[in-house]
């Protein structure tokens, strides 16, 4: 890139800085608020009450068992994405990308009709083993694998093909098979684009509110996470919802620097 | 939650459940009078049926109805929003505005609601009474929104060991697991159930343990339109309001 070399004269216009500024107070007021309204006298207590540390407890639990279901399913998905072609590819690649745009409730909805005690594989499920999925934590971790997979597989295939394929066809040329490409060459290379991939997934399953709530449901200890006890929370003890909401906003932040420290500097060369 | 918790929720939400109000503000292109009404949300279906009625009566009012939770339309009152009437689901939410004397004359009951047991169509667990719900899977409402904390009341009346499989954030969450078979059964209001019809059985739930939620009706101090707030009071308490009223499910008040 040589846009360096451009210089460009004068002041920014205000006609540019005025509405970025705008943008950006838009963005940080709120996440400020929360900091200046947190209950900082008793976050100790709101912390530590039974049903936060349930809520904590769970939503620890269940998005790291969702992200490993996800680096172990999703980084083969990436790898048919980015290293194949075959027919339907770019169909293959929008429904991966779908449950990005789908509103999270849809997504429950969905789930519920698919893998609900009535659903199409639910019922066959129920009626041959009386497996039943829906209240159990295994349907908490169903909708956060649902929801957080595709940012896992669109880092991952990012990063597999910006690794290129001359080492892949190097590899092959020595007579490595490509299994042995893939775990010899191929992953290492695409590493620190895995690992902003998993932890990208990790954080959007700990956001997951929409789809738990409609597929998982809420009971305490079982299915209700962070995020349905803060909303939950914020009808009758706003303090330990806004004290809840701070520890997930510093747990976004403080992952958002470490990917641009660590990784994501690495995924744009 | 501490006053200033509740103000600031209020502060908060006011701005929202205003808009529809405000909007309503210009005055009518057809230059009627505007009779502003706040009502629980579960009201919904039957002050929608008496709008069209009232307005039949009044060609030249105009009615406009916004709907909200109880508490939430007490304190939009109590902050000064424009409103003539006022209905909520409970007693204490008009109660904090008759505390704050913004009502003229006292609340009146006009209607009362409670819960009910509601199955898929083909009741899979076989449930008849409250007893049934400790071997099923059953749902009910959270205990921080009204319909849970009734709930959990009638579990605890009805001295059941019975435990819910999830904790639903509205009473809508409930029926759609009911509706869906995704639970055997749960407790949703009787109004709720009969707005569901067929996807639905109901299961009675007997007076001596049910939950009464009583619904009150007063006219807003400050209303520009005191007669016609009046005659819509008038109308909820008349036999033909209260027929609306019944057919939707609520009982006598």
């Amino acid at each position: 890139m040589s846009s360096s070399a451009v210089r460009t004269r004068g002041r920014a216009p205000l006609g540019l800085t005025l509405p970025a500024a705008t943008a950006l107070a838009f963005l940080v007021i709120p996440v400020a608020a929360v900091l200046i309204r947190a209950p900082w006298g008793t976050l100790v207590d709101d912390l530590s009450a039974p049903e936060a540390r349930d809520a904590l407890r769970l939503s620890l639990v269940t998005t790291v068992t969702s992200t490993v279901v996800c680096v172990a399913f999703g980084i083969p998905l990436a790898w048919l994405l980015a290293r194949t072609s075959f027919r339907g590819r770019s169909l293959v690649r929008a429904m991966v990308t779908l449950p990005l745009v789908l509103p999270p409730v849809v997504g429950g909805v969905a789930l519920l009709l698919a893998f609900g005690r009535n659903g199409i594989l639910g019922k066959p499920l129920d009626d041959a083993f009386g497996i039943s999925l829906p209240f159990t934590t295994a349907a908490v971790v169903m909708a956060q694998v649902f929801v957080a997979l595709p940012f896992l597989v669109i880092s991952v295939e990012g990063a597999f093909r910006a690794s290129g394929e001359r080492y892949d066809e190097a590899a092959a040329t020595l007579g490595a098979s490509r299994w042995s490409t893939f775990r010899r060459v191929t992953l290492p290379l695409a590493f620190p684009g895995v690992v902003a991939g998993a932890v990208l997934c990790w954080a959007r399953a700990l956001g997951e509110f929409g789809a738990t709530i409609t597929f998982a449901g809420n009971f305490p200890g079982t299915t209700r996470t962070m995020p349905t006890q803060v909303y939950l929370a914020l009808q009758d003890d706003p303090d330990s919802a806004i004290a809840l909401s701070l520890v997930l906003i510093v747990v976004s932040v403080v992952v958002l620097a470490l990917l641009r420290e660590r990784w994501l500097s690495g995924l744009s060369t | 939650m501490n006053p200033t918790h509740r103000r600031l929720a209020a502060a908060v939400a006011v701005p929202f459940l205003l808009a529809p109000t405000l909007s309503g503000c210009a005055s009518d292109s057809h230059g009627r009078t505007k009779l502003t009404v706040l009502a629980a949300a579960s009201l919904t279906e039957t002050f929608g049926q008496l709008e069209q009625s009232f307005e039949k009566d009044h060609p030249a009012v105009d009615v406009v109805v916004s709907f909200g939770s109880s508490s939430a339309l007490a304190e939009q009152v109590n902050q000064g929003s424009p409103a003539d009437v006022i209905a909520t689901a409970d007693d204490k939410s008009i109660g904090l505005v008759a505390d704050d004397g913004n009502l003229s004359g006292d609340p009146t009951g006009f209607a009362a609601n409670t819960l009910v047991v509601v199955t898929p169509p083909d009741n899979p667990a076989d449930i008849s009474s409250l007893d049934d719900l400790a071997a099923a899977d059953f749902v009910v409402c959270d205990p921080s929104v009204p319909c849970g904390s009734a709930a959990q009341t009638i579990l605890d009346n009805a001295g059941t060991a019975a435990t819910p499989k999830s904790l639903e954030a509205d009473v809508k969450a409930v029926l759609t697991k009911v509706s869906l078979g995704e639970a055997d059964a749960g407790i949703v209001y009787v109004t709720d159930a009969e707005a569901a019809g067929d996807e639905v059985m109901t299961v009675d739930i007997p007076a001596g343990v049910n939950v009464v939620n009583a619904y009150f009706i007063a006219v807003v101090k400050d209303s520009g339109h005191a007669d016609l707030s009046d005659e819509w009071v008038s109308l909820v308490m008349s036999p033909a309001g209260q027929g609306v009223l019944a057919e939707a499910g609520f009982g006598a008040p």
